[in-house]
């Protein structure tokens, strides 16, 4: 009988299988006009074909995408109102692996994403194991060096610094530094926004305070060091911070990235004073980037999709949402960028540097490796 | 567990019956089992596609590499240093809330068939009991956070009397807290599953013991304790399972400081800082599978012991 089952059991599984190798064979949408393989506006004769091609499509899928996440809510608004695009938005609070799972596991089908926002990590990767389509978006010049691929596989987008958000009617003598965050009057009230070998803004946050105590870009352990102190004194609580432990006043001060912390402020708008400034002493900033899928269902709107979001209006809205767009210091240059929301951008002060990949990769490693220890 | 046995799980069956030697007859038993085991084909289907493939890939991820090749490093990672400290940390927390919620939940469970059995007691306990044990997750993290955090209701309440319970090292947001909230819903599961058992026990074996000249105490432990104590440690072991694959309570309580392999899971396959890890964390889950199949074989084994005497 137990043998039996076990063979039914196989044979359940074999079939599976099967199904599921067989199944998802709907075909995308016929890329016979070599759209796919446009490298840029141009190769298809100019915007005027592209977005005639994209309205041919009529639809575009994006993976993702949180409404109040550096103003991609407005964002997605504003290119449906444009284009007359039907815009399909998949698994909004999803992370860059879900991104690339849904890539490599609904290739094929029509409603595999066309367009992802990838942690700069996950961009390389991406691109090294040949997802995502290399396309020069008509201000690619713009971009500054270093802050896109080469052959146009992924660019930067947008991005932030690491901040500190506190509730103005709850910390009275607000932290100015990261060194701040030790004073005992915070007992009980600082946060991240999650676990740091999760969450890429928990991530940064550890890098900061690795940068404020001492570490640097191939040295993030001061940085682990620092929360585990934090969390002996007994100032750090492992809650994650977000708009609702900040309404309840379980996380009175969080370190995040500034674009969320100014979606904290505009969602809770009168009930929580949410005041967030960036730490001179662990200035760390970092980017998201763009790609487009090889196997992308609707290649003209996908590559549409980026020329938005590359144009002064796409990068304005960026720049609403508190994050910085790549274009941001071209733009300065040439007085097209939003002079209220520029003025909003909370002030950072002396040099911004990134660290390199290798660099981050290897903190990665070492943060993987020693926060739950540190922490436990 | 061997690579042979992980391509007898990817489908290369054992030889099925209908490979027996012919037999005159054979075919038609063969057709005969097949029509009879027809009915069970929806009930396979859907088993194997959101049970059996998942375990597939798990089992077949776990071996290989980001370019498909056969390795045993993630095995290896998967039980060394950091990753082998949370299974031992989770095996711990799910092992400590299963034993008090099960002494707990039995106790609750005795005192509550004492009731009247249509009576309104009994009636609450068993609907609360079976809201609360599938309460979880972020809304129960919340609910925790709200009364014992460091500011929570409870916790200013105390306070207000002179209580500092923070000051005293208690705190919400370790495995201590952890704990206390895993048996929250911990206690009524075991009111649901454990229920049943007593309702079994006959009151004539109690006379019968009684007649006998047996003591209460004698009652108690020559015969109740015997006869519940198979269903008492199978009950246990569900809610081991039951808290050993929590997750979501976990991650918004402690985010990741107290290290649980299903958080662990987690930053490696849906994270947004870790990338190419993915088949370390199908290790991981590999291993979680493993320990729950012991546990449910050992479950399975001690059902039927029960099933002995508690028909």
């Amino acid at each position: 009988m137990k043998r039996r089952f076990a063979a039914l059991a196989a044979v359940a599984a074999a079939g599976t299988l099967l199904l599921t190798a067989c199944g998802g064979g709907a075909s995308g949408s016929e890329q016979s006009s070599g759209v796919a393989t446009a490298k840029s506006a141009a190769d298809l004769g100019g915007m005027d074909k592209l977005v005639e091609a994209a309205k041919k499509e009529g639809e575009l899928n994006v993976i993702a995408l949180p409404h109040d996440w550096a103003n991609y809510g407005e964002i997605l608004d504003a290119f449906k109102k444009k284009y007359g695009l039907k815009v399909t938005e998949a698994n909004p609070e999803g992370s860059s692996q879900d991104e690339i799972n849904a890539v490599k596991q609904l290739k094929g089908q029509d409603r595999a994403p066309d367009v992802v926002d990838l942690g700069s990590a996950f961009a390389l990767s991406a691109a090294s194991d040949g997802l995502l389509a290399p396309y020069k978006v008509t201000t690619f010049d713009d971009i500054p060096a270093g802050q896109k691929a080469d052959d146009g596989s992924w660019f930067f987008d947008y991005g932030g610094f690491i901040s500190i958000g506190y509730d103005a009617s709850k910390v009275t003598d607000p932290p100015k530094t990261l060194a701040d965050l030790k004073k005992p009057e915070y007992k009980g009230k600082v946060a991240l926004n999650g676990d740091p070998t999760k969450a890429g803004a928990a991530f940064a946050g550890v890098y900061a305070a690795a940068l404020a105590n001492g570490g640097s870009f191939a040295d993030i352990k001061p940085g682990v060091q620092f929360f585990a102190d934090l969390k002996k004194s007994g100032n750090f609580i492992p809650v994650q911070s977000s708009a609702a432990t900040i309404e309840s006043g379980q996380t009175p001060i969080t370190l995040d990235w500034d674009y969320l912390q100014a979606g904290y402020a505009a969602k809770l708008k009168g009930k929580v004073d949410w005041k967030v400034t960036v730490p001179s002493d662990g200035i760390y900033s970092n980017f998201y980037a763009q790609g487009i899928s090889k196997t992308a269902p609707h290649p003209a709107a996908a590559r549409l999709w980026e020329e938005f979001l590359y144009s002064d209006e796409g990068q304005n809205l960026f720049l609403k949402g508190l994050s910085r767009p790549a274009r941001l210091p071209k733009m300065e240059a040439a007085g097209t960028a939003d002079k209220t929301a520029l003025a909003a951008l909370p002030k950072v002060e002396g040099d911004v540097k990134f660290p390199t990949d290798a660099q981050v990769n290897d903190a990665k490693k070492v943060l993987a490796d020693e926060w739950a220890k540190a922490l436990g | 567990m061997t690579a042979e046995t992980v391509t007898a799980a990817a489908g290369v069956a054992p030889a099925a019956p209908a490979a027996a030697p012919v037999r005159p007859g054979s075919a038609r038993r063969v057709l005969s089992w097949v029509a009879g085991h027809l009915g069970l084909l929806p009930f396979l289907l859907y088993t194997g596609v959101f049970l059996g493939a998942p375990v597939v890939m798990v089992a077949v991820g776990a071996f290989q590499d980001n370019d498909g090749a056969f390795t045993t490093d993630n095995l290896t990672a998967a039980f060394a240093d950091q990753f082998g400290r949370s299974f031992a940390t989770s095996i711990e927390l799910s092992a400590l809330t299963a034993a008090a919620g099960a002494i707990l939940g039995a106790i609750l469970a005795n005192a509550v068939l004492g009731s009247k059995p249509d009576g309104l007691l009994r009636k609450v306990v068993s609907s609360a009991a079976g809201v609360l044990a599938n309460f979880g997750g972020v809304p129960l993290a919340f609910a925790f956070i709200a009364t014992l955090g460091s500011i929570g209701i409870v916790t200013k309440a105390l306070a207000g009397l002179g209580f500092d319970i923070y000051a005293g090292g208690f705190n919400l947001f370790t495995f201590t807290g952890l704990a206390i909230v895993y048996v929250y819903f911990q206690i009524p599961l075991m009111v649901i599953v454990f229920t049943p058992a007593l309702e079994g026990m006959r009151e004539q074996w109690r006379e019968a013991a009684a007649n006998l000249g047996a003591t209460r105490a004698q009652y108690f432990r020559l015969i109740a304790v015997p006869v519940l104590l198979p269903p008492f440690l199978a009950s246990t072991l569900l809610l081991f399972a039951n808290a050993f694959s929590a997750y979501a309570t976990a991650y918004a309580l402690t985010t990741g400081v107290v290290p649980l392999v299903p958080i662990q899971i987690g930053s490696l396959v849906s994270g947004n800082v870790v990338a190419d890890q993915q088949n370390l964390g199908k290790a991981l889950g590999l291993g979680m599978v493993v320990v729950v199949a012991l546990v449910m074989a050992i479950y399975a084994y001690l059902q039927k012991r029960a099933s002995r005497w508690l028909s």
